[in-house]
């Protein structure tokens, strides 16, 4: 064995630390004669330093690293132990006490990659070495680096009015920033304005929800753009630009007064497909609900007679504030927003995919939308329990729990809300008439506070439950005594038979469902969606509000099914991380990027189309392309992909990563003597 | 001509043999060349798969690969019995999917001498080529005697629609392939929910009382529509319905007597053919009685579903013939 | 006492069932919802629903099961299997249950059995089912009593010209024969 004593090459001063991880790495691979080796075997490429020890994500583990940094004035740090993924952050932040860029530490990860995977100890000693060579090599080519630092635009767009919405407007506010809250309806307010009650405290669902709505209308911090959409996003982080057009109402909003004279006068009546859910009616100028803000009307263009015939024109006559306005055109705005918050919310099943449930079909099956509807105290009804004819009670109702959900046929998951949804309507049924109720369940799903306690005030009313996946609603009878009813055919599995239940009425508890264009609204923002649109978090568990792109927060049923309280929730958890990056001022992001080399460019525009996170443009002056450092997150796509190499990634160059690849193959090793253990 | 490898089941020889007839006797008129498969044997009905499986695809099997073999460009099996169109492609799909079935009942085919490729055939029951392949024009250019005042329940059944093995009536405007192709001889169709509902099948012969119920149910259903026939497209279902309506109506005293014929004897009887041509006369039940009301008038009212009259009440969603899919 | 304990004997059942059933059954997949008992139309003349019999299946109750006359009920009708919300083969597993019940001698519902077989025997000999047979000898040995009337319906079809008094036979009856017996061959030993 040569005198290969620890000398550096002259250029850089390399400490590699290896980790036992207990018995995770060093039950498999031989560290203290691996992190000799290091010392002993890759001196000519810099390694003065290296130690074996138990567990280097340990404060001592740390501190080792910063006090040799400061002793052997180490230039690079390698640390071979468990995945980048885990504590590059720890190793990083350790090399940074000690004196250097973070950004001069690199880990090998002999535990997800050899320990975990191998169980021949010599084949994973020598893998740990050749990935400790390949570590080094790439090391001793880093440079440094600085994070980047973009500045965070103190305002805030949140798309989508519910309740999730509301919440985080109102924090975001509340705390003195700026908020555009955008609705696509002309009111905010979302599903939770349409209900009756609220599970399980039975408070009624306006009065909770329009004092927030209030508070948003005349709050000083918040925009609100209703009947309006986003049309484009421009940006990144801090820095989004953001189109959005406001639909022309034909009202004149600062004359109105929302006296409502206009909606009174109006000839044309139509079935109110939103709000009402198809139970009710609603003019062609119209507030969705009495208590909508802002109170003022909007005409639907495509039902007004002016736009239709060029008659009419009652509202314009009886305004009396000439709020009127029937040459309004759209208004395109251009926000500029720091962080954006999408609380878009769900759409319901559409229940005639069913067809054995009957709805369309039999007058008296009604979706759980329509029944809120019908007994809210200002819906179609006035808050009373009819049959479609809208004047005789029902005798007996019928619930039917997962329609549309937990069924491959049309959607996998499990609605959250539904049992206790079926719950309350079994209740508001007992409460208002004096009939029978049935509900016909697979599980009774009741997971949160005082949900249990409501299935059983339920249970103590009297409801009967028949534990039974319906199987068909139908009005033709099949045994001697039926006759003029809807019969739910079901089994009983409980008793094990197959049982039919006469009723009067039937409720479907439909499932929840993304929103019909969210795939549409996620590639738009740029955030990712499953495939069937609800928006994905950062983290399943850990980071439910966040995204994969900067800046862009989620928050509600937009993510997933899920009941009020967990929707406030996340609008306080997104306004929060919101908060928090614009008190800091400024966000620091992770500087391992892609640039472009403008004299290598072609223009071609191939990397353009490739960017999963749309952060590359191109410059028509200078025909190049230009990437945009916020929203780059380094995958290194564009970098593959472009044909001249004309691309390359800051902390992972041609050279850098060659470099380490030659390493890991062993290509410039010269050994003194290998030894085989 | 629109041409097809032909695959008719045992039915069409004796118990069905008014389908056959029928059948024969409308085909050129609408363009359908037949070349039947030459020694073909049993599909099993349901009852070979009660006993053994493995033999029963085997059995299916054969057939498949005679069709390929004599296959002359064509690769379209039409079955007009709702069974055997079931086996057949049932059989054809899971040999498919399932490479252990395949190589199983390839191996049986293989001691006759004979193999089958799966995906090489095509199986199509013959509503599905007499709507999507014929189509209602061809049919109405042919209609001379339209069946203007025949009530019809129009009586799918089971197999046809259900598993769907091959997807092809996913479309919501097929499912009324049957009802269209009515309407289009004249005849007016009644609302009938029990349209997909079983007949029972082989029912009768282990439990008469249980058969008959689903047969009167379905009897029953056409007779409150005041149906004048029932129009069915596989030979069991008219067995069960017609052969055995009147031991039905002595189980439960009842009187019905509702005539149950093939979808091809209607398809004749608008093009104009004689009764006798389309085997009509081989029934139970008598059409006669039914036939005599074609040409005549009668009030619009008693034929009318139920509709949902402008009321005061709360409005009724839309039924749009295309449900959205996401 | 009936409790059932054993996990060797219970899975032995339900793995027979999943491996003579073409295909994957998905019968793991069960949640026990009852959509198939809710939609069968016979449902109210069997022993037990589909979906008890499922849950039988997972507990091992092999000869409850199969003694059972629910696979005979069973009319093949499929609603069950297009309404499953798991898409489990449920008109498959009624198939194998069958065969699985004449295997073992445990079928109760000889008129079904015997019906099979019957049809069957035909088949085999002849390439074609063969009706008039079959209904005779059916009748004969089930519903002697009803002899009278299945006579006249029998009579009916006669006359009808719609059954034959003899059987067809296809003409390669041989080769039929042999693709049968190699299969039933190739099921025993799978």
């Amino acid at each position: 064995m040569t005198d290969k004593k620890v000398k550096s090459n002259g250029d850089e001063r390399v400490g590699v630390y290896v980790c036992h991880c207990g018995s995770n790495i060093a039950g498999v691979v031989d560290v203290e004669g691996v992190a000799k080796w290091a010392t002993e075997e890759l001196g000519d490429k810099g390694v003065v330093i290296g130690k074996d020890y138990k567990f280097m994500c340990s404060s001592l583990g740390q501190e080792m690293i910063q006090e040799d940094i400061k002793k052997e004035k180490l230039t690079r740090v390698v640390v071979a132990a468990c995945s980048p993924h885990l504590h590059e952050k720890t190793f990083r932040t350790a090399t940074e006490r000690g004196g250097l860029n973070p950004y001069l530490c690199e880990m090998a990860s002999i535990r997800e990659q050899v320990s975990w995977v191998h169980t021949d100890k010599t084949i994973a000693t020598e893998k740990a070495k050749a990935m400790i060579n390949g570590a080094v090599e790439r090391v001793i080519r880093h440079q440094p680096l600085e994070p980047i630092r973009v500045p965070i635009n103190e305002a805030t767009l949140i798309v989508g009015g519910g309740i999730a919405g509301i919440q985080a407007a109102l924090e975001i506010a509340n705390t003195g920033y700026p908020v555009y809250l955008v609705e696509r309806e002309p009111s905010i307010g979302g599903h939770m304005a349409q209900f009756d009650k609220t599970f399980p405290t039975l408070d009624c669902s306006a009065c909770i929800l329009t004092p927030r709505m209030s508070e948003v209308g005349t709050h000083p911090n918040i925009t609100l753009l209703t009947w309006s959409e986003v049309e484009n996003v421009d940006g990144y982080v801090g820095n989004f630009n953001v189109t959005v057009r406001k639909k022309a109402r034909y009202v004149d909003e600062e004359l109105c007064t929302g006296c409502r004279i206009c909606v009174q006068k109006c000839p044309k009546k139509v079935i109110d497909d939103v709000f009402e859910v198809g139970l009710g009616y609603r003019k062609a100028i119209y507030t969705p609900f009495d208590q909508a803000i802002p109170n003022i009307p909007v005409m639907d263009a495509e039902n007004c007679t002016f736009f239709e015939k060029g008659t009419c024109k009652a509202c314009e006559k009886f305004c009396p504030t000439e709020a009127i306005d029937f040459e309004q055109e759209d208004e395109v705005l251009n926000l500029d927003v720091g962080n954006i918050i999408l609380a878009t919310g769900y759409d319901l099943f559409d229940t005639r995919r069913i067809p054995q449930y009957g709805y369309g079909k039999f007058e008296n099956v009604f979706t759980s939308l329509e029944f809120e509807r019908m007994c809210n105290a200002a819906g179609p009804t006035n808050g009373e329990i009819f049959l479609r004819d809208g004047k005789t009670q029902p005798e007996s109702v019928g619930i039917i729990h997962c329609v549309g959900s937990r069924d491959v046929n049309y959607n996998e998951h499990c609605s959250a809300i539904c049992c206790m949804q079926s719950l309350k309507f079994a209740h508001l049924v007992h409460e208002r008439t004096g009939g029978k109720v049935y509900n016909f369940y697979i599980d009774i799903r009741t997971p949160a506070k005082d949900y249990e306690e409501f299935y059983n005030k339920v249970l103590e009313e009297g409801t009967m439950f028949v534990r039974g996946k319906v199987g068909e609603v139908t009005d033709v009878p099949r045994l001697n005594e039926e006759s003029g009813k809807l019969y739910i055919q079901a089994e009983d599995t409980l008793a094990g038979v197959q049982r039919r239940i006469p009723v009067d009425m039937v409720i479907l508890s439909a499932a929840l469902e993304p929103r019909y264009d969210a795939n549409d609204v996620a590639k738009q923002f740029g955030i990712s969606c499953s495939s069937n649109g609800w928006f994905t978090e950062k983290h399943p568990k850990l980071d439910p509000v966040a995204t994969m792109t900067e800046g862009l927060f989620i928050a509600g049923c937009a993510t997933g099914p899920k009941d009020i309280p967990a929707s406030v929730a996340q609008g306080s958890a997104a306004s929060a991380r919101v908060i928090s990056y614009i008190e800091a001022g400024e966000l620091e992001l992770e500087p391992v990027r892609a640039t472009v080399d403008e004299t290598k460019c072609s223009g071609c525009l191939i990397c353009n189309d490739l960017c999963p996170f749309n952060a590359i443009e191109y410059i028509e002056e200078k025909d190049v392309s230009y990437i945009q450092e916020a929203l780059c997150q380094g995958c290194g796509t564009c970098v593959a992909a472009c044909p001249a190499g004309a691309i390359s990634g800051t902390g992972f160059s041609n050279e850098q990563v060659l470099a380490q690849i030659d390493g890991l193959l062993m290509v410039d090793f010269k050994p003194a003597a290998v030894e085989k253990a | 001509m629109k041409k097809y490898l032909f695959y008719p089941g045992c039915s069409m020889g004796d118990v069905a043999r008014s389908y056959m007839v029928s059948l024969m006797a409308i085909k050129e008129r609408i363009g359908l060349d037949l070349q039947e498969i030459d020694d073909w044997n049993c599909c099993g009905a349901t009852e070979y798969f009660s006993v053994n499986q493995l033999p029963a695809h085997a059995l299916v099997g054969r057939n498949l690969a005679l069709a390929q073999d004599q296959s002359n460009g064509l690769d379209t099996i039409m079955a007009p019995c709702s069974a055997c169109y079931l086996n057949l492609s049932k059989t054809e799909n899971y040999m498919g999917e399932n490479q252990a079935l395949n190589d199983a009942v390839n191996a049986a085919l293989g001691a006759g001498g004979l193999n089958y490729k799966p995906g090489s055939m095509e199986i199509r029951h013959l509503l599905d080529i007499i709507y999507h392949d014929i189509g209602l024009d061809v049919i109405k250019q042919h209609v001379t005697n339209p069946l203007k005042g025949l009530r019809v329940a129009a009586y799918y059944g089971c197999l046809i629609f259900r598993p769907d093995v091959n997807n092809r009536w996913t479309n919501p405007k097929s499912q009324m392939a049957f009802e269209d192709i009515m309407e289009a001889l004249g005849a007016s169709v009644v609302d009938y929910p029990m349209r997909a509902e079983c007949c029972s099948g082989h029912m009768p012969q282990i439990d008469r009382g249980t058969a008959y119920e689903m047969i009167r149910h379905l009897i029953n259903g056409a007779a409150e529509q005041s149906a004048d026939v029932i129009a069915t497209l596989c030979p069991m279902c008219q067995l069960n319905l017609d052969m055995y309506q009147k031991e039905m109506n002595k189980y439960f005293r009842k009187q019905y007597s509702i005539p149950v014929l093939y979808i091809t004897q209607l398809m004749g009887l608008a093009f104009g053919a004689n009764p006798d041509e389309l085997g009509i006369g081989s029934e139970f039940i008598n059409p006669r009685a039914a036939l005599e009301r074609v040409g005549t008038d009668f009030p619009e009212e008693e034929l009318r579903p139920k509709q949902k009259k402008k009321n005061e009440g709360l409005p009724m969603p839309t039924m749009p013939s295309e449900v959205k899919e996401r | 006492m009936k409790i059932i304990s054993d996990p060797v004997e219970i899975s032995a059942f339900w793995n027979e069932v999943e491996m003579k059933t073409p295909g994957h059954s998905r019968l793991e997949a069960c949640i026990q919802c009852g959509s198939c008992g809710g939609s069968c139309p016979v449902a109210g003349d069997m022993d037990y629903t589909p979906r008890k019999i499922f849950a039988m299946i997972r507990a091992g109750m092999e000869e409850e099961v199969l003694k059972s006359n629910t696979p005979w009920y069973c009319v093949s009708c499929y609603t069950c299997a297009v309404r499953c919300p798991q898409d489990i083969h449920i008109t498959d597993i009624m198939y194998t249950l069958k065969n699985m019940a004449i295997e073992k001698g445990l079928c109760k519902i000889n008129s079904a059995k015997h019906f099979s077989k019957t049809f069957i025997g035909y088949v085999e000999s002849n390439g074609r089912s063969f009706e008039f047979g079959l209904a005779t000898r059916q009748s004969l040995r089930y519903m002697p009593m009803g002899m009278l009337g299945t006579a006249a319906v029998g009579l009916g079809m006669l006359t009808k010209n719609r059954m034959e008094m003899t059987p067809s036979k296809i003409e390669n009856i041989n080769q039929l024969q042999t693709i049968l017996a190699t299969a039933k061959e190739l099921e025993v030993t799978s």
